[in-house]
């Protein structure tokens, strides 16, 4: 292969990106900004709620409560050595409002949810059932897309919620049930250093952003597929690997804006 | 192109059509002209661009270049929102048959209804029920599609695809797997429902006397252009190597049997070169 082909081959790529870019843009747009539909939008998007949302409750919550039964076995032990475990509360609490509520849920959301969007939105395009919703006079984009995308948005900074109050009983049953930490310490300190506009309402932005770009990704990823059983396999896992990563990259700016260096 | 008839005017005028994929051209300056009131098949062989005729006048494809009236309209040239409303005059029956599968087969062809009107609950059950009773399914209004044969879920979208009373009705490729039953049940419906609902008809088919036994014109397309085109028996009688090999399912013609390939002697090692003791 010569260099002026490696160099179109480079330039192809650059456009298929370009191209999907654009085309994520536009039915992120064509869905967000269209004119509402009061008649069949609240139905389609309750629905969606609680496809995406009810049915992720489970692992989410399961997920929650490992996840503070662990940072409170591994908090105990770190605190122990400099004589501080009344400030566990306090370390769970922020370690999860902050950071592992969102993100963990987001990853979680990623997996059960988006992979479930992106397979059922892409067996819709295999089927024709979208085509046939576009000749029947029926944009797939507001049908479809918009309901899942809203869902996507409100459903997961709900679902962060609730990994995070799961979490923290994990963190009591072990903190304070088996490790010995004071129950007063361990809520006092809590709610001493945690701030409801830093932490907690930064936690709520951070978890809507996350579950607006894995909602993208995923309904992208089903609009965009290709119509074979092997394609909807590699959008599926596109949905999942594409979307942890924008979780993991996001977070990081979120946290750079929102509390900086101290 | 031909003006079949004097009498009737022309519902669909496609001229000079151009379509491709990339630097693949599937169309190339095709002119066809759908009379009113009939049914007008467009066959050729598979991969001659048949379904993307049917994609280009439903709107989900944008021509290249040409010219497509629906009804003194040019599709190509109109908005995503007037496609949408355009596209409520036409109802299209795809080949899978494309149901809702988490809608059982009442809600399906109520969905257009539900959709677009502003109808009670009873008035919809009405229409419903009588679109399912033509297509002989009123029995089975309650099945989900996965419970539904392929014949069957064809007429399911038949019913759906007439529930609006629209003016014409696209059919891709309606009788493709199905069993002879089937295929009877299907012709018939097309053909009744047409001259019932006094509708306009456009089958995509290669399946050659099950459209024939139906259609009123034919226009067979092959490389990117029409073919031929006319009256049913004039089309099947035609003298157009193409067309002929085509209509009367000629293995060999025009359209060679083989793929082309280098030469087989060669491809196979039997050549005097590498075997200089084969005979020259």
């Amino acid at each position: 292969m010569t260099i002026l082909d490696q160099i179109a081959k480079l330039g192809q790529g650059g456009l298929v990106v370009v191209g999907n870019l654009g085309r994520a843009g536009m039915i992120v747009a064509l869905a967000l900004l269209g004119p509402p539909d009061f008649r069949h939008g609240p139905a389609l998007l309750i629905r969606q709620l609680y496809s995406v949302g009810v049915f992720s409750l489970l692992i989410i919550a399961v997920s929650g409560l490992f996840v503070g039964m662990v940072l409170a076995l591994q908090g105990y032990n770190l605190l122990i050595r400099f004589d501080a475990v009344e400030a566990l509360g306090q370390a769970v609490s922020v370690t999860l409002v902050r950071e592992l509520g969102p993100v963990i849920s987001a990853l979680l959301f990623a997996g059960r949810a988006g992979s479930a969007l992106t397979a059922e939105i892409g067996l819709m395009k295999a089927t024709e059932q979208l085509a046939a919703m576009e000749v029947i006079g029926v944009d797939p984009i507001r049908r479809v897309v918009r309901p899942r995308l809203w869902a996507g948005i409100i459903a997961m900074p709900l679902l962060a919620q609730i990994f995070n109050v799961v979490a923290l009983w994990g963190a009591v049953i072990i903190g304070v049930g088996w490790l010995g930490v004071g129950a007063d310490a361990f809520w006092t300190n809590m709610q001493d250093y945690l701030e409801f506009r830093r932490d907690i309402f930064n936690g709520v932005i951070k978890a809507a952003v996350f579950g607006g770009v894995i909602t993208w990704i995923a309904v992208f990823q089903g609009y965009n597929t290709v119509p074979t059983s092997e394609g909807i396999s590699r959008a599926t896992t596109r949905t999942v690997v594409y979307s942890s990563l924008a979780v993991l990259g996001m977070d990081f700016l979120l946290t750079a804006v929102m509390f900086g260096v101290n | 192109m031909t003006e079949f008839s004097s009498e009737t005017s022309n519902l669909i005028e496609i001229n000079k059509l151009c379509f491709g994929y990339k630097q693949r051209a599937v169309l190339n300056g095709v002119d066809i002209k759908i009379p009113k009131g009939r049914v007008t098949a467009i066959m050729g062989p598979s991969g001659s661009g048949k379904t993307t005729i049917l994609r280009l006048i439903a709107g989900q494809l944008k021509a290249n270049s040409g010219v497509i009236k629906v009804g003194g309209r040019d599709i190509t040239r109109m908005s995503r929102n007037d496609l949408f409303l355009e596209r409520r005059k036409m109802g299209v029956l795809f080949q899978s048959g494309a149901l809702f599968t988490d809608l059982p087969v009442f809600e399906n062809v109520a969905f257009p209804l539900r959709v677009h009107t502003r109808l009670s609950d009873s008035m919809i059950r009405d229409i419903v029920l009588v679109k399912l009773e033509a297509v002989g399914l009123r029995g089975a209004r309650d099945l989900m599609p996965a419970e539904l044969s392929g014949g069957m879920a064809r007429r399911v979208a038949l019913a759906r695809a007439i529930v609006l009373d629209p003016q014409l009705i696209l059919y891709d490729e309606p009788f493709a797997g199905q069993d002879p039953i089937s295929i009877g049940i299907l012709s018939d419906l097309i053909k009744r429902l047409n001259s019932a609902l006094n509708l306009t008809s456009i089958v995509i088919s290669h399946s050659v006397p099950e459209t024939a036994a139906i259609a009123d014109y034919i226009y067979v397309i092959a490389r990117g252009k029409v073919a031929d085109c006319g009256p049913t028996q004039r089309v099947i009688n035609s003298e157009d190597p193409r067309v002929h090999q085509f209509m009367h399912g000629l293995p060999d013609g025009p359209v060679a049997f083989h793929y082309p390939a280098p030469d087989y002697r060669s491809d196979l090692g039997l050549d005097s070169t590498s075997h200089p003791s084969w005979p020259k």
